[in-house]
């Protein structure tokens, strides 16, 4: 890992400003510290030749004077680091939530997963806590890295002018310390690498014993636990320390070289002054000015592992900036620009649809999802679709729904009246205007009820919203809520039970009011109260439209849909093996 | 416990009880390598400023010889010290590990359980201890005790110079932090409430995205997340200007007390009162006494992360016990299949609040299968947890084969009465350990292993039992496919199962430890519709012969079990056979689908 990666000095502006301003205040500090040695050296090398307090006087003056300076120096300097901290973390943030959210990115719930991306918890803490930790960096590391690399060389120079000796010790230590540090640091690296797998086991022991903890008093094994989490909290301890014996290393190399250096600039002024070689007042200058050329190494390397932190978060923004999405949208076999959206509902929502050979494969998934499917629906009729787990259901629905494009064959529509056009001609949100999708875990977010129920229609009034509740069996329950239809959900609707929470997204797919509904197993999760509710709310919101149901509940469907009604059984997949090594 | 009236962090130091002797030592070593390089200074100004006046070389021999041994002895002393608070610490982090789960396996606090978020936030706060001794509790102590030599060393030298350092060393140590610390707090709360609502948006941007897309909501979304971040982002720009205070205000006590120093110390000479040598020793063991106090700052914002810590650990902690054990032993509950008999059961989770159960009547008689049926929040989980004695009943009585549970000590309750909680842990190691730890054992018998070092294996009868346990719940032929059999690992938390047959794999662990009865609570919940329905069915079978309690809120298999119980708000509503309620008039035919 690079101390200062470049692509963040490209990435943010902010970053640039910083490290102008760090320069700055860093050459600015650098003649504060040499002026500081200079004025010590000088009053105490004039009290001892006898100058009085008066002559002296302006001298110490000048030393509160730098003290000041130096104060307000590092006030702004702090305040600015944290200042531009926050800058950069929005600028990264901004474009880390545009790359995710935009255009071509495929967000299908793939089977077992019911919420969007796999990695979106990953994703949202690395956006929080993840590039919070680049405060530390931006105001305690960089500064520091800076001034590291100012101060040795500005001492250097003037010790070397005062005392060509000491400064050669300090010229030959200083590039030791980040050499020895490196080297350390890379078989440090390797080593715990090794035992990486063996301290993340123990390491984890207890928490999964703590979790289990029901599981264990069920049969009766938790009080026998304990003599475990000893002896495995010794192993992690042993283990632990292991590793540290090494990882502490580089610091006792430079804690050693920078004092030792020290010592020996000290003992070598001591004895030339002595021998008459040097005169007092050098001699102080370069013992003061010895330490002050380590000090900014030791801190950068305190600092090191800590913003290493916020440098890691970005490095993972910058990953997923470069990471490719799978299959776009609007992909398929044609080429050509895609149409421009024209922000109306198509026609051929209301038409009929028919796919050829159609069929998905995921991307790094070694079966397909779905393969040569042929299916024709037309315009009012209800499609039941059933088959075991893993058929392509739900994939079938996120393809009717443009979420993904079919990786072979071909998706048609005729518009009433119209021709068969193929599915990537008609404008990806054209298209999902006319559609109105209730999934399986449908997600509630964290505004009000109204807002939730308005996703689709956000400029609809109050009275259609409640008519929508209304129909979809909602109504009731919602003005039982504290402040009815201005609930406000909190985090993924938790306010909120399953039935209720899949009621108000049927309310959603009423308001929207679309030609072709598509539904994934409504009542799959409910308790049967919930689930007569919410058959009743989608018999309502099938009438008149074309429908495409997954569920396992097709004897229900039969009896309570009227109108043309159709079962297709998707076959079951070719079995993968999950433990398979 | 409850009447504790210290503040969290000694009651972390209390539990962790550090090794005194060892954490002394390590203290001292810090104290030894802080102490080195204030000493390598001023040892160093004495050689100076007396080799300034020309005197024999053997007049700075020892001098030269510290000053060298300072040198090396610095960095020995603090690579020594990081080792050894190290190790004390973790010493002492493992026991506190043993400690808390003591307690919480004394407590039983389940009821906090159902947030995984909540366990492992329970468990960071503890592994925090850690975190308390080798950076909140040394680096002051070290600092006390060096600083204070330090200050009587000058004292010596020159008693306004020590007196001057004192203060100044007090100021940048102690009041610099804890103000720096306490203006930190109000942009700090002021923060996490913007970052919380950023956390949210950006949430329900990612979680919600599909539901986003298909409605055409994601730009709105995304400026919604846009608002949030300009926000927190304001809001942190106008706190970076009270949050540069600590670096300022250290920096100043530093130079000016440096500048102090030389003004005293210069007079003094200029009065007759110090001699030249002293001044130069006074006035560079006050530059270098303030890496003494240099780690303090970010002591003091650390120690507040770790008092919060501390106060939610004592808050789990400190929960009462959630069962009575009995005053005598109890009578030893008989072993096979065991009547449940419920009378006029009342539950409720704390005084005020509403019952949970409210006066439930049920009876499960001797090798027959019973549901309970009802939606979320009907109180149906609080029935599991009275069976397995994870509660204790407000009101009524719960007899298991003829006695009242609360009359057995909640592990001989547990040999009778086992079953499937909901959300049943999967340990982090092989099949054969999870479901090893099911077996019934001697009461000698070592205590069981979850680590994977598969030491639990009997010499004697093998595996019979464990390869019968997963035939009855049909996963055995899965089990033997995997690459190692029994030894397969399945990942933290399972992952690397399905969530059949984890489902499958826990109810194999009830079959096993062979109880009387067996309850199931919602184990189909987390299961996809087309699983449910093939769990379930082998689930009842491999119930057969138990007096089985089956939870659930959906209908899937109901046609099966011998009584259905509904249960809505606390109250049994309805009973019956599936026969019986789907022909009578009433809530069960009502939800029935068709």
């Amino acid at each position: 890992m690079k101390p200062l990666d470049p692509r963040l000095v490209r990435a943010a502006g902010a970053v640039r400003l910083h490290l102008a301003v760090s320069v700055v205040s860093g050459v600015l500090i650098t003649g504060l510290i040499l002026l500081q040695a200079w004025l010590l050296a000088r009053v105490i090398t004039g009290a001892w030749a006898g100058e009085g307090l008066a002559a002296l006087g302006p001298a110490i003056t000048a030393v509160a004077g730098v003290a000041v300076a130096r104060a307000v120096l590092s006030y702004a300097a702090e305040a600015s680091a944290l200042h531009s901290a926050a800058r950069t973390k929005s600028q990264l943030r901004r474009r880390l939530v545009a790359h995710v959210t935009g255009s071509g990115r495929v967000w299908t719930a793939e089977p077992g997963d019911g919420h969007g991306s796999p990695r979106a918890g990953e994703l949202v803490t690395l956006a929080t806590r993840g590039l919070d930790a680049l405060d530390d960096y931006f105001a305690r590391y960089l500064p520091r890295l800076v001034l590291a690399a100012i101060v040795p060389l500005a001492v250097l120079a003037v010790v070397l002018r005062a005392d060509w000796i000491s400064g050669a010790v300090i010229a030959l230590t200083l590039p030791l310390i980040p050499v020895f540090m490196a080297l350390i640091g890379m078989y440090t690296q390797e080593r715990t690498e090794r035992q990486w797998r063996l301290l993340s086991r123990l390491g984890g022991h207890f928490l999964d014993v703590v979790e289990g903890l029901p599981t264990l008093a069920v049969f009766q094994r938790a009080k026998a636990q304990a003599a475990l989490i000893r002896r495995v909290g010794d192993a992690h301890r042993s283990a632990t320390m292991g590793t540290l014996r090494i990882a502490f290393l580089s610091a006792l190399a430079l804690e050693v070289l920078a004092t030792l250096a020290v010592a020996l600039v000290a003992v070598e002024v001591g004895l030339r002054l002595l021998g008459g070689h040097m005169d007092y007042q050098t001699a102080l200058l370069v013992l003061i000015l010895a330490p002050e050329a380590y000090l900014p190494l030791r801190e950068v390397g305190a600092r090191f592992h800590a913003s290493m932190e916020g440098v890691a978060a970005a490095d993972q923004v910058f990953a997923e900036l470069d990471r490719k999405h799978g299959s776009p949208v609007s992909g398929g076999t044609r080429t050509g620009a895609p149409p421009e959206p024209v922000g109306r509902p198509h026609p051929a929502a209301a038409g009929d649809l028919r796919l050829e050979g159609v069929g998905v494969r995921y991307p790094g998934r070694d079966a397909p999802a779905l393969s040569g499917l042929d299916l024709s629906i037309a315009a009012g009729e209800r499609l039941l679709l059933t088959g075991p787990s893993g058929a392509g259901k739900t994939t079938l629905l996120s393809l009717l729904l443009r979420l993904h494009a079919p990786t072979e064959g071909r998706v048609l529509l005729r518009p009433p009246g119209g021709a068969w056009t193929p599915l990537e001609e008609v404008p990806a949100q054209d298209w999902r205007l006319g559609v109105a999708w209730v999934p399986q875990h449908p997600y509630l977010f964290d505004l009000s009820v109204a807002d939730n129920i308005r996703l689709g229609a956000p400029e609809a009034p109050l009275e259609r919203v409640r008519e929508a509740a209304r129909r979809a069996e909602a109504d009731a329950f919602i003005t039982g809520l504290p402040q009815g239809y201005d609930t406000r959900l909190g985090e993924r609707g938790a306010r909120l039970s399953s039935g209720q929470r899949q009621r108000i997204a049927l309310a959603r797919a009423m308001l929207r009011d679309a030609p072709l509904v598509l539904l994934d197993e409504p009542t799959a999760h409910l308790d049967p109260e919930n689930a007569a509710a919410v058959r009743t709310a989608v018999v309502r919101l099938l009438e008149g439209r074309t429908g495409v149901i997954v569920t396992h509940d097709a004897a229900w469907a039969r009896q309570a849909l009227s109108g043309d009604l159709r079962v297709v059984a998707l076959p079951a997949p070719a079995r993968e093996g999950r433990l398979s090594r | 416990m409850s009447t504790e009236r210290r503040g969290p962090l000694l009651r972390m130091l209390a539990l962790a009880r550090p090794r005194g002797a060892r954490f002394a030592l390590g203290v001292l070593l810090g104290t030894a390598a802080t102490g080195a390089g204030v000493a390598l200074l001023a040892v160093a100004a004495w050689m100076l400023a007396t080799a300034a006046d020309h005197p024999p070389i053997t007049a700075l021999g020892v001098a030269v010889v510290a000053t060298r041994a300072l040198g090396v002895g610095r960095g020995v002393a603090r690579y020594l010290e990081r080792l050894v608070t190290h190790d004390a610490a973790f010493r002492a982090l493992a026991e506190v590990r043993v400690r808390v789960y003591e307690r919480l396996a004394a407590t039983e606090p389940f009821g906090r359980f159902r947030s995984g978020d909540l366990v492992s936030r329970l468990v960071n706060d503890t592994e925090a201890t850690l975190d308390l001794l080798v950076r909140g509790l040394a680096p002051p102590l070290v600092a006390v005790v060096t600083g204070a030599g330090t200050v009587l060393f000058l004292t010596a030298v020159y008693a306004p110079g020590g007196v001057l350092l004192a203060a100044g060393l007090l100021l940048a140590g102690l009041a610099v932090p804890l103000t720096a610390a306490a203006l930190g707090k109000r942009p700090g709360l002021r923060q996490a409430r913007a970052r919380g609502e950023l956390s949210s948006a950006l949430v329900d941007t990612l979680h919600g995205a599909p539901d986003l897309v298909a409605y055409g909501a994601m730009e709105r979304q995304v400026a919604r997340v846009a608002d949030a971040d300009a926000e927190l982002t304001r809001m942190a720009r106008r706190d970076a200007a009270v949050l540069g205070f600590g670096a300022g205000a250290s920096a100043l006590v530093t130079g000016l007390t440096v500048g102090g120093a030389l003004l005293l110390g210069v007079a003094a000479v200029d009065g007759g009162g110090l001699d030249a040598v002293s001044l130069a020793v006074l006035v560079l063991t006050t530059l270098a006494a303030f890496e003494i106090v240099a780690p303090l700052p970010e002591v003091a914002a650390r120690l507040g992360a770790i008092r919060a810590c501390g106060e939610r650990l004592f808050g789990v902690l400190d929960a009462p016990p959630s069962t009575a054990e009995p005053s005598r032993t109890g009578l030893s509950p008989r072993p096979g299949a065991a009547a449940v008999r419920i009378r006029g059961l009342r539950v409720r989770y704390g005084p005020g609040e509403p019952w949970a159960l409210d006066g439930v009547d049920l009876e499960v008689p001797e090798g027959a299968t019973v549901a309970v049926l009802g939606p979320s929040g009907a109180g149906k989980s609080t029935l599991a947890s009275v069976l397995l004695r994870f509660r204790d009943p407000d009101d009524g009585r719960v007899e298991v084969g003829g006695a009242d549970v609360t009359a057995y000590p909640a592990d001989e309750l547990r040999a009778v009465v086992s079953g499937v909680p909901q959300d049943p842990h999967v340990f982090a190691s092989t099949v054969r350990e999870n479901l090893a730890l099911a077996r019934p054992r001697p009461v000698d018998a070592p205590p069981p292993s979850v680590d994977g070092e598969g030491r639990d294996e009997p010499s004697g009868d093998g595996n019979a039992d464990l390869w019968e346990a997963l035939r009855r719940v049909r996963l055995a032929d899965e089990v033997a496919a995997m690459p190692e059999g029994l030894d397969t690992r399945v990942g933290t938390h399972g992952r690397g199962l399905s969530g059949g047959m984890v489902q499958r794999l826990a109810l194999a662990r009830a079959v096993l430890a062979a109880p009387g009865v067996l309850v199931l609570d919602e184990p189909t919940a987390h299961l996809d519709p087309d699983t449910r329905d093939a769990v379930m069915g082998d689930l009842l079978d491999a119930a057969e012969g138990y007096s089985t309690l089956l939870i659930t809120h959906d209908l899937t298999g109901l046609e099966r079990v011998d009584r259905i119980y509904v249960v809505r708000e606390g109250r049994v509503i309805q009973e019956g056979t599936h026969e019986e309620l789907s022909q009578r008039e009433g809530w069960y035919r009502s939800v029935l689908p068709g």
